[in-house]
């Protein structure tokens, strides 16, 4: 059962404010992850304390790297169901999580992130992890 | 961190991915609760029974996630050989 709206609020403002894209339809997660091209990463938001606390600082730091995917965007586990469903058939090939952090590139996806990789980091560390994806994942190519 | 915790007052391995090894060589991979008078209470919890392909079971949930076959287990006390957090089991492993 979801949590009061008003309660989750500040979980939902602790991405947006930051520009990451909240999916809350079948149809805004469509929209991200249809077009298969170009890098994206979906951050899967979470009530739990233990560790989105951690990973959306995380992601926070992370984005603040000079290098990273061309769409941010999050769905809220156990708030936006449908939407949570919808996204988590993009990367079925994953056991749902949440907290948990898919990143895309044309389409396939190149780095995930566990809700168990998360607990007990540091926002430090899960932005290591996220930049170092980054950086294999979303830089340009080079051009002649 | 954020501040929003909705967990106060709980172990320190409330709410982590842990392995817990059992008598009669069962692993199973959950989120850890509590442990209570009946026993260690784990959340969406996958199970692997007998000692082979143990490590190949442990490799493929550290890379696709646990998937999860029970919603709760309750372990009892005397059955607990040992709990460690999977990611710490993982690098056992692989150090091994």
């Amino acid at each position: 059962m979801p949590y009061e709206p008003r309660m989750v609020q500040p979980m939902r403002e602790e991405l947006t404010r930051i520009g990451v894209k909240e999916l809350k339809t079948v149809a805004d997660v469509d929209a991200a992850l249809g077009d298969a091209r170009g890098t994206t990463l979906v951050f899967v938001n979470s009530v739990c304390g233990c560790a989105a606390g951690t990973a959306r600082p995380g992601l926070t730091l992370a984005l603040q790297h000079g290098t990273r995917p061309q769409q941010i965007a999050t769905v809220f586990a156990g708030q936006d169901l449908d939407a949570t469903a919808r996204a988590r058939q993009y990367f079925s090939d994953y056991a749902p999580s949440s907290p948990s952090i898919a990143l895309f590139r044309d389409g396939e996806v190149v780095h995930f992130v566990h809700r168990h990789m998360i607990e007990g980091h540091s926002p430090q560390q899960i932005a290591k992890d996220l930049t170092e994806a980054f950086d294999k994942y979303c830089a340009a190519p080079a051009t002649a | 961190m954020s501040g929003h915790v909705f967990h106060p007052g709980h172990s320190d391995l409330h709410g982590i991915t842990v392995v817990l090894e059992a008598a009669g060589d069962v692993l199973y991979v959950g989120r850890y609760h509590e442990e209570t008078p009946k026993g260690v209470l784990l959340h969406d919890v996958a199970e692997h029974r007998g000692p082979g392909d143990r490590d190949e079971f442990i490799r493929k949930t550290l890379k696709f996630g646990v998937r999860a076959q029970h919603p709760n287990v309750v372990v009892p006390s005397a059955d607990v050989r040992r709990v460690v957090r999977l990611v710490e089991w993982g690098e056992r492993s692989a150090g091994a």
